[in-house]
């Protein structure tokens, strides 16, 4: 029951907020300041789901690190699960 | 684009069905909630028998970003009829998104912009449910010395660097990075609220000291 609820619960919100915008009549604006604080959500939301995995005293620091790097430098998000997974790996046998 | 969407998706279909979430469910839900990020997190949730409100609550923190989408893309569908607004809803994912807004801004006045919306939708929609597919039916097959799990926060990685544009969404991220670790003991996921409410109040006061 648990799983339906949050699967339907999970599916109407998703859809709810990718068309919020789209669908409203053009004359209804953001307020400024909700759009303002809507601007750091992707980058504070983003962080906080991969910190707790990366945070930790052991090789997924480092490792977390290298993935950091490769993705500032290349963007690619292929490059990037490959080097930090090579890295986990690299880091573990010489931890 | 397709590269990266491949592996997020297969450890997506895995971690669900690792999780203990039917097959078939995890299709479904794959299907109509179409969110990797939030999907993963969901499936962690039901793992440790969180109630389907903090579920459903958890899902709006995390993809609250949409919303910031839908905004921008309203700018460029406002004419379009409402079935065609409705088609680029679903099909808004974080890599269309980030691509059709490098194409508008090349071509502004672009006749076809929902033809190339919906082309490059569709395709990373395919990708996706194909890889989700995959890592259902590989389910629990990967052997754990892989350590595969550790690809979800490597992709959460890949997808929130092009996100740190300034000074102020920097602070927004290590911010909500910090907060989500110093508050790790709240029960189920309630840090990544912490972490999001921290993060925005950062971003905010670095943004107003620059003004």
């Amino acid at each position: 029951m648990t799983l339906w609820l949050a699967v339907l619960g999970m599916a109407l919100v998703t859809f709810a907020l990718r068309a919020a915008f789209l669908v409203l009549p053009p004359g209804i604006e953001m307020p400024a300041f909700f759009k303002r604080a809507l601007h750091y959500v992707p980058a504070a939301v983003l962080t906080a789901i991969w910190a707790p995995e990366v945070l930790v005293q052991n090789e997924q620091l480092p490792a977390g690190a290298v993935a950091i790097a490769v993705a500032w430098r290349w963007r690619t998000t292929f490059a990037t699960i490959i080097a930090g997974l090579l890295a986990l790996h690299l880091f573990a046998g010489l931890m | 684009m397709l590269l990266g969407i491949v592996p997020f998706g297969v450890i997506t279909g895995v971690a669900m069905v690792a999780s203990g979430i039917p097959p078939l469910v995890a299709m479904l839900m794959s299907l109509i909630v179409f969110a990797g990020a939030s999907m993963v997190a969901s499936a962690q949730l039901l793992a440790s028998s969180a109630p389907a409100l903090l579920i459903v609550v958890t899902t709006l923190i995390i993809n609250l970003r949409f919303m910031m989408y839908s905004a921008s893309l309203r700018l460029h569908f406002a004419d379009a009829p409402l079935g065609r607004r409705l088609a680029v809803a679903y099909l808004t994912a974080d890599n269309v998104y980030g691509l059709m807004l490098g194409r508008f801004a090349e071509h502004p006045a672009d006749a076809g912009k929902f033809e190339y919306f919906l082309g490059a939708g569709l395709l990373v929609w395919a990708a996706w449910q194909a890889a989700v597919l995959g890592g259902i039916l590989i389910g629990a097959g990967v052997p754990a010395a892989w350590r595969l799990e550790f690809a979800a926060p490597l992709a959460f990685i890949a997808i929130s660097i092009p996100f740190l544009r300034d000074r102020a969404t920097l602070a927004a991220a290590l911010a909500a990075g910090l907060a989500v670790v110093l508050t790790s003991n709240l029960p189920f996921r309630l840090a990544i609220v912490a972490a999001a409410v921290t993060g925005i109040a950062a971003g905010l006061l670095l943004e107003r000291k620059k003004a």
